[in-house]
């Protein structure tokens, strides 16, 4: 079968790992994560991550118009938004509780981290693949709302490149975030992690608004800049080309400064976790 | 995804270093002011031995197996798996590994076969290698038929050859064994012994972390005890068991030469002076004969019945001075065997009785 031609150097030398051996142990974990999605979970994962932003679509770009509530071009400014919104949420949650429940309850997370990679590489796997369902999330919903809002789809304008640069950004800045939210948050306090960080991270990140008409509430705006999906929704906005939106340098800096920032404090948690 | 490469080479190299495994002056600190669960640990692992590492819990064998296995960092000394260290070439140390762990954590969104074809795919097995050896693999231990199960339909047994099939799929060089044991039925232990001795025939290196003596004394070549960080023994299960103190002796047999009466032998005098009693029956009192032999510190009488008694001798004894101090005592050795304590004895000997 595999009888291999005897490597072993006459100089005793232990051969070290071949080059191509962590790419390969890496696309393998991550292709472990894509069957698990595609084929053992496809409707749950479909559900977990679109329910939420279809319900906002509907109600508040649907609904609330059709009630006279809100202004029927409302759902153009939204949709930017939501993309944006299910991008960075539907990332951060498939890395911290999968991690959660791996490294406290399951173990499972202990093969992986005997695969011949770094440990540090199955945190990035997990940011990659979480990722991955993001931006999937994400552009799921346009063709969602071209049937739920009430004008359909304004793409003429749209930059194409723009926006699956700026949702997937957006992705994997999410996907940091869960990883430091999966590492420092201890386990039987993840639920409560949830709540605190998932609601103002929702309501204090320009998707329900664009972001410069908050200039008569300054505060809020400034407070607002902490929150990368502020710049996401800004950017997908930009992007798709309905509505004003902050100065475009802002936009890469804030999405790149994010992935950085939770990116290093991610990784280092994890190898926290990983190594004792 | 990863599919075959040129190398048409899968798992690890053949190994290459005298030792497999070489620990030296381990130490490991949890946290910068906890306490230090390993406080310099030697020991060395040849190629092909079954080793043990034995110690009560928290003696510092799960931190120690967690540095070889590349998931404890070491605050102090080096680690090597066949020459290579721990700390510095992770990848290659797991290349060479594989663990069966304390907890099973099979991959529980997986079929049975998939843990095993994922895991190879791991170790950059071509798509076919995965499946052909896989497939083998679960016939080796008995779960064909079983393969298109989800993993957590299978019982505690079925689990636990799963993940040893899984553990051997990617042929590693050194197989390391925690606890692997532990709450698992008859059946499936003699199949675990079964395999692991199968494995050393075939040149696999292990080493097994247990609390059951009685598994460590059949399979290890030799055994490393451990108790609050340190090794405090390391020898063949056979050397352990002398470092009982008071069991290095004899136990014998005897029966009176011209055996009519039982000789009803009660307590012994003290073996330095002779017996000043009128023995009963011709013969002399066997505690007190058996105390005069060279050598013999004490003498004890364990039982007697149906004119047969049985007398430890404690000490050094030579058998031949034994049978000829039997002789002149009028006595016949009817059996003679070496005292041996169980190696729980040489556990608790050496670890002391307190619960942890």
């Amino acid at each position: 079968m595999s009888s291999a031609p005897v490597t072993a150097t006459p100089d005793r030398t232990p051969p070290g790992a071949a080059a191509g051996t962590r790419r390969r142990a890496f696309l393998a974990i991550l292709s472990r994560d894509l069957w698990v999605t595609i084929r053992r979970e496809p409707g749950g994962f479909l559900a977990q991550a679109l329910l939420q932003p279809i319900f906002f679509l509907f109600i508040f770009g649907r609904v609330l118009p059709e009630i006279g509530q809100a202004q029927g071009s409302y759902g153009s400014l939204l949709l930017p938004g939501v993309m944006a919104l299910t991008a960075i949420t539907v990332s951060l949650q498939n890395v911290a509780l999968p991690l959660v429940i791996e490294f406290s309850f399951t173990k499972e997370i202990e093969d992986r981290l005997l695969a011949p990679l770094p440990a540090w590489a199955v945190g990035v796997e997990k940011i990659v693949h979480a990722a991955l369902r993001g931006i999937f999330s994400a552009f799921v919903l346009l063709p969602i709302a071209a049937v739920v809002l009430p004008d359909g789809l304004q793409l003429g304008g749209a930059n194409w490149i723009a926006l699956i640069a700026v949702v997937a950004g957006g992705a994997v800045a999410g996907g940091c975030l869960g990883l430091v939210m999966g590492t420092v948050v201890p386990a039987n306090k993840i639920n409560i992690a949830f709540a605190v960080i998932l609601t103002p991270l929702l309501f204090t990140g320009a998707t329900f608004y664009p972001w410069s008409s908050l200039d008569s509430l300054r505060w809020f705006q400034v407070v607002t800049l902490l929150n990368p999906l502020t710049y996401v929704s800004e950017g997908a906005r930009a992007a798709i080309g309905t509505g004003e939106h902050m100065a475009t340098w802002a936009i890469p800096l804030g999405i790149v400064g994010s992935i950085v920032v939770f990116g290093v404090i991610g990784l280092l948690g994890f190898r926290r976790r990983a190594i004792d | 995804m990863s599919s075959a490469t040129a190398s048409g080479s899968f798992g690890p190299p053949p190994p290459v270093a005298e030792d497999a495994i070489v620990v030296e002056g381990l130490r490991k600190r949890y946290g910068s002011s906890g306490d230090e669960a390993v406080k310099g640990i030697d020991f060395r692992v040849r190629q092909g031995e079954i080793f043990g590492l034995l110690g009560p819990n928290g003696a510092g064998k799960t931190t120690t197996i967690g540095v070889i296995t590349t998931r404890v960092r070491p605050t102090g000394g080096r680690v090597l798996v066949d020459g290579l260290d721990v700390t510095t070439d992770q990848v290659a140390v797991k290349l060479r590994l594989a663990v069966v762990p304390q907890r099973p954590n099979l991959d529980r969104s997986l079929s049975a076969i998939e843990n095993l074809t994922f895991h190879a795919a791991y170790f950059g097995f071509s798509r076919r290698a995965r499946r052909e050896r896989a497939l083998e693999l679960l016939e080796q231990v008995g779960l064909q038929g079983r393969e298109n199960d989800r993993v957590d339909q299978y019982s505690g047994g079925m689990a636990q050859r799963l993940i040893i099939a899984r553990a051997l799929i990617h042929r590693p060089q050194i197989l390391i064994l925690d606890e692997p044991t532990t709450g698992l039925d008859p059946q499936s232990r003699l199949f675990l012994w079964d395999t692991m001795r199968e494995l050393q025939a075939q040149g696999t290196t292990l080493i097994l972390t247990t609390h059951d003596m009685a598994e460590a004394d059949q399979l290890c070549e030799r055994i490393a005890i451990v108790d609050h960080g340190e090794v405090i023994a390391l020898d063949t299960p056979r050397g352990l068991r002398r470092l009982l103190p008071s069991e290095r002796g004899v136990e014998v047999v005897v029966v009176a030469q011209d055996a009519v009466g039982a000789p009803d032998a009660v307590d012994a005098d003290d073996g330095a002076t002779p017996s000043s009693g009128a023995p009963t029956v011709p013969g002399d009192d066997p505690a007190a004969a058996i105390g005069r032999v060279p050598g013999v510190e004490r003498a004890d009488v364990v039982s007697s019945a149906e004119g047969r008694t049985t007398v430890r001798a404690y000490g050094a004894v030579e058998a031949g001075d034994l049978v000829a101090g039997l002789s002149d005592a009028g006595l016949r050795l009817v059996e003679l065997r070496q005292l041996e304590g169980s190696l729980e004895d040489v556990f608790v000997h050496l670890t002391g009785r307190e619960l942890r």
